[in-house]
């Protein structure tokens, strides 16, 4: 019987992750199965091209690569469970399908917010079906709208809605500031101001406790009592791993799934992570494992874990060096954009204003004991790209352990 | 090796710049140049350069 390589999950991670088996010279069968019905395609126009109705499904869908045509694609199909030891797992049609090797990129889904109240008129933005469907209710005249989160998500949809000429948006978040956790209050104000010249209201250090209305959202009560009038209410509260069909096999899946230097799972070379979904140690850091959640990890994952697993169904247990990206990502909100490389997040104790200034274009450095360990650019695309110019410096240095 | 951009969808993120410096650049605004016909000898990195592209605007024509 022929070989198989069986990937689950049918985003950008397992389309990158096909690709990547076969350049690194695997010719046996290959499978990939996804619960969405669609090709991969690009998620992060969702929250704003999409939302706006400027991206059609065509300028969304990933062109697989050539190499990647006799792979085969199994999508409105899920993998509920697995059972590594057998080294099989199981569809949602009940049936069984035998690996020899396995490729977790199950990615995640949003994190859906506890609190008591109806659920009709509440949104999430992870799904092109779900984008569709705020889209709807957004361009409703007098749309009323709540934003929980405000995160780079709940930023980017708030922006698009008052692009589309949505008079009462209104982000709210138990935080003191936008977007402070992964960058800090220097930039956080910055980007507060910003959204508020630009007709963003915003309820910050206050948390939601739940939704008025009975069949429908009518409003968001918040912990100090007021009550959000709402037609629309979009949740960005973070996300959740997709793992639940991993337990079982003793696995640490505490939060997605944990791997080694090589991404492989539960120290067993023929299972591998890519994506949203692995948890992995970044030695170019602290060695400390997390899940990280930019455009670039899937295709950085697949293409280090791709040959790790090809070399090992192989035969050839010469080990690769260990995998460590340099992280960056990006964010697009009412016509700036925030560019980072790096990690920002290790240095939020000494931040530095490098050029420009938080009134206007900016750029910000992050230190670890003096040493420059993240960059963010805010403003227009020429700060933007005075950013990549730290970025040499970035990668030549394992940076410091906090 | 015939390289494509797709300027209407280029958002000037310039990813392709890091992959390809042979044939990716950016100018003083920001803004994407490209080379429209590379050696072959590069095809590695531009497939790389295709492959980051935050809105996948780069195509290989052969």
């Amino acid at each position: 019987m022929t070989a198989r390589i069986l990937v689950a999950g049918a985003s950008l991670g397992g389309l990158r992750a096909a690709e990547q088996l076969r350049a690194a010279g695997w010719t046996g069968a290959v499978t990939v199965v996804g619960d969405e019905p669609h090709m991969p395609y690009n998620r992060p126009p969702l929250s704003k091209e999409v939302l706006a109705g400027k991206a059609p499904f065509a300028s969304l869908a990933f062109t697989p690569k050539a190499a990647a045509q006799d792979v085969e694609w199994r999508l409105g199909t899920k993998v509920v469970a697995a059972r590594l030891t057998e080294r099989t797992v199981t569809l949602d049609d009940g049936s069984t399908v035998a690996y020899d090797g396995l490729v977790v990129a199950t990615g995640v889904r949003p994190r859906r917010l506890r609190c008591p109240g109806p659920l009709d008129g509440r949104h999430m933005v992870r799904t092109l079906a779900q984008a569709r469907n705020l889209r709807d209710e957004l361009t409703r005249p007098g749309a009323r709208v709540v934003v929980v989160g405000a995160g780079f998500i709940g930023c980017e949809v708030a922006a698009t809605a008052v692009g589309l000429g949505v008079a009462e948006v209104t982000v709210v978040d138990p935080l003191p500031l936008p977007m402070v956790g992964p960058l800090g209050p220097l930039l956080a104000r910055a980007l507060l101001r910003r959204h508020e010249e630009r007709g963003v209201r915003f309820a910050l250090g206050v948390g939601v406790t739940g939704f008025e209305g009975e069949d429908r959202v009518t409003g968001v009560r918040l912990a100090d009592g007021a009550v959000l009038p709402a037609d629309v209410v979009v949740e960005s509260v973070g996300s959740v791993a997709n793992v639940e069909w991993l337990e079982d096999n003793g696995l640490d899946l505490s939060d997605g799934v944990l791997t080694d230097e090589q991404l492989r799972v539960g120290g067993r070379p023929e299972v591998i992570a890519v994506g949203d979904v692995a948890r992995f140690p970044n030695a170019r850091y602290d060695g400390v494992p997390r899940r990280v959640e930019h455009w670039s990890i899937p295709t950085d994952t697949a293409k280090h874990a791709a040959k790790a697993l090809v070399a090992h169904l192989g035969g050839s247990d010469k080990e690769l060096a260990p995998f460590t990206p340099l992280p960056t990502f990006w964010s697009d909100q009412h016509g700036f954009r925030l560019q980072s490389f790096g990690a920002p997040v290790l240095g939020l104790d000494d931040v530095r204003v490098l050029d420009g200034d938080p009134e206007g274009d900016v750029l910000v450095g992050y230190h670890v004991d003096g040493r420059l360990t993240g960059v963010v650019a805010l403003g227009g695309h020429a700060v933007a790209t005075s950013a990549a110019r730290y970025r040499a410096q970035l990668l030549k240095q394992p940076a410091p352990t906090s | 090796m015939k390289v494509v951009v797709d300027m209407n969808k280029c958002q000037d993120h310039g990813q392709c710049v890091f992959a390809a410096p042979d044939v990716f650049s950016m100018d003083d605004d920001g803004h994407l140049a490209y080379v429209p016909d590379p050696d072959d000898a590069l095809r590695e990195e531009v497939e790389e350069a295709a492959d980051v592209c935050p809105l996948q605007a780069i195509r290989i024509e052969d």
